[in-house]
């Protein structure tokens, strides 16, 4: 299973693509991929949102389901996912925690 | 301090403007991200994982009360209420947007601050010692060459695109508190026989990938030369450093592969050809930067303090934070204080917005108004009277700085690592606030006594881990954290590079590793005297081998 993530242009805010090619700004919405065609589909929307100066830096990462969330495979992903580990308050925990 | 005359404010307001249209056209799509990107860098913006990451300069670590005053304006409209103090003795916030920066930078420029060269492949911000003008033990301030260094370095546009980053460091004393000979060049303040001021060059020095002690170019090299000589060594080394592999690209590779006589007979042909043109510097401009950094006037005071004694013997905490924070200064009754960014369980050189602010209150009220920072991550004072030290002492304690710990083992120096970094292979923070945690108590730190470790979050070795006593670099393994540790390392004036004692840990289990080389260490020393490195010189690898793996 893949998802495509980016950082937002104008402030690299993490962001994932979601459905209907909206970028959102919490893992859980990502938009699941499975299969090669639609990894790159994915990543084509994404590129074609870079070209329009939306992101930067597109790519897939890998991610498995844990108690039916969506959770990246890598620690460095998990962390992009949540913010960082020293500082609970700040990234996308703390927005998550004040949902 | 230094003050900007209408050519460093001109060319600094100049390069704040054409950032700002750089944005511009980077958000209207004039310019794309892969033209963009290496103009960012060039102004210290880095894009890391959560956000844009804002590098700051503060040449050769040092600042005012205003400029402080400033960073925590910064942290606290601009960012999320904390700055990050390096090992390059900079300032990095880590959560501007990129809309933002042009007015961040303008706000820097108000106080003569900006973020030019602290990133790329140009001449990075030159290091100094952070007692420089202060420390008892000095020959001469190492600032005012630095501030010439800088000058010199400044967008010049022979050595803006070097193969790769380049760094330079000074000190004014013999015993060494800026790492030179870890260094692409290290200059040594020193005297010849003549009393004539000069400099003890290294060159060669660096940690990454490839750590190499500096290698010794010149045992006197006239002050006069200083920026011929530096001129000589980069244009060797922008001429024959590979270009070919960034990984060896950095002037210890050089010197390696081509042979230090073969480099100095360049360098030295190189520098004939230029000693006597342009670049020669005058006696008078050396003493024109020099008296900017004339010292404040301070009365010579009695050496000891009847309320400072009778505190000491009162307040525990009190006499651990004299025992280790205080330096001794040139002037008797002085001393330079060392704020510890590092307290018990907190993250090596972080500093909110109210403690900036706070730093810059103390600085004016009871130090001439002078900040430095160190590459060890923490903040100085660097003139103080003896007398007022327990009125710092509580207002620090009120702020949360007062942890008696410079030099001691919960000192970490910490690269930002895995939690902030896109270069990361694994955490560095967290390592560094469980060892602090497992050490911190005021007793068991002071019995261990000197100890020096660092830890860096990849093998590009921001945390200075082969310099470290005791280094950890984190990597991953198999998807997970996986730390490595050295021995024996030292960046002072007798370098080494510390050799991995054997297989690493997990993240589980390397506070315990530390543990146990810390617990063989205090039943191997031949007395409490003797420091964990020189312990580690005398016997080896072997006891601390045993310990960690039973292979005896």
């Amino acid at each position: 299973m893949k998802i495509v993530t980016a950082n937002r242009l104008i402030d690299g805010e993490v962001v994932w693509l979601g459905a209907g090619n909206a970028w959102v700004g919490q893992v859980s919405e990502a938009l699941v991929l499975d299969g090669k065609d639609d990894v790159a589909a994915a990543l084509a929307a994404g590129l074609a949102s870079a070209e329009r100066r939306e992101v930067v830096d597109v790519y897939e990462v890998d991610v498995t389901e844990e108690d039916g969330k969506l959770v990246p495979v890598r620690l460095r992903e998990k962390i992009r996912a949540k913010g960082p580990t020293t500082h609970p308050e700040l990234g996308k925990q703390a927005q998550a925690s004040q949902a | 301090m230094y003050r900007y005359d209408e050519f460093d404010q001109g060319f600094v307001t100049q390069r704040t403007e054409q950032f700002k249209d750089q944005v511009r056209r980077r958000l209207s799509g004039e310019l794309s991200e892969e033209e963009f990107k290496p103009l960012r860098l060039m102004n210290g913006l880095y894009l890391q994982l959560h956000a844009y990451m804002l590098r700051v300069a503060i040449p050769y670590g040092t600042l005012n009360s205003r400029q402080m005053q400033k960073l925590a304006h910064i942290a606290r409209t601009y960012d999320r209420g904390y700055g990050h103090f390096t090992t390059r003795q900079n300032i990095q916030f880590n959560w501007p947007s990129l809309a933002d920066t042009p007015k961040i930078l303008e706000e820097l420029a108000e106080v003569e601050m900006h973020a030019i060269q602290t990133s790329g492949n140009c001449i990075r911000n030159v290091t100094a010692d952070h007692f420089a003008g202060a420390a008892a033990d000095e020959i001469a301030d190492p600032r005012p060459y630095a501030e010439i260094l800088r000058q010199w370095s400044s967008l010049h546009p022979e050595f803006s695109f070097l193969p790769r980053k380049f760094k330079i460091a000074i000190t004014g004393a013999p015993h060494d508190r800026a790492a030179v000979q870890v260094h692409d060049i290290g200059l040594q303040l020193t005297r010849n026989e003549a009393g004539e001021t000069g400099f003890v060059v290294f060159v060669g020095g660096g940690l990454g990938r490839t750590p190499m002690i500096g290698r010794k170019v010149r045992d006197f090299l006239p002050e006069e030369d200083l920026l011929a000589y530096s001129e000589a060594i980069l244009r060797v080394y922008n001429l024959y450093g590979r270009r070919d592999n960034k990984y060896k690209a950095r002037i210890k590779i050089l010197v390696h592969e081509t042979g230090l006589e073969e480099l100095k007979a360049d360098i030295e042909a190189e520098f004939a050809k230029i000693r006597y043109g342009v670049l020669r510097l005058p006696d008078e401009e050396v003493r024109r930067i020099e008296a900017y950094f004339a010292p404040p006037p301070l009365e010579v005071l009695p050496e000891t303090d009847g309320a400072f004694e009778a505190r000491k013997a009162a307040d525990a905490a009190f006499a651990q934070f004299v025992a280790h924070n205080l330096n001794p200064h040139r002037v008797p009754g002085h001393v330079s204080v060392t704020i510890s960014m590092k307290p018990i369980g907190g993250i090596p050189g972080d500093a909110t917005d109210v403690q900036m602010d706070e730093i810059a209150a103390i600085a004016k009220a009871y130090g001439h108004d002078e900040i430095r920072i160190s590459h060890e991550q923490n903040v100085i004072l660097p003139h103080v009277k003896l007398a007022d030290v327990p009125a710092i002492f509580d207002r620090l304690v009120a702020g949360g700085m007062a942890e008696g710990n410079s030099g001691l083992i919960t000192d970490i120096i910490a690269c930002p690592g895995m939690d902030y970094c896109a270069l990361a292979t694994a955490r560095s923070i967290p390592v560094a606030q469980r060892i602090s945690e497992r050490f911190g108590g005021a007793d068991r730190q002071a019995e261990i006594g000197e100890l020096k470790i660092k830890i860096s979050g990849c093998i590009n070795a921001c945390g200075h881990h082969h310099v470290g006593h005791i280094g950890i670099l984190g990597l991953e393994k198999k998807g997970e954290e996986f730390y490595q540790i050295t021995l024996g390392g030292s960046a002072n004036e007798n370098s080494s590079i510390g050799e991995i004692i054997g297989r690493g840990f997990s993240s589980e289990e390397v506070v315990d590793a530390i543990e146990t080389l810390v617990d063989t260490y205090l039943g191997l020393r031949s007395s409490k005297e003797e420091t964990f490195l020189d312990a580690y010189r005398r016997v080896g690898d072997d006891p601390f081998k045993e310990a960690l793996y039973g292979t005896g």
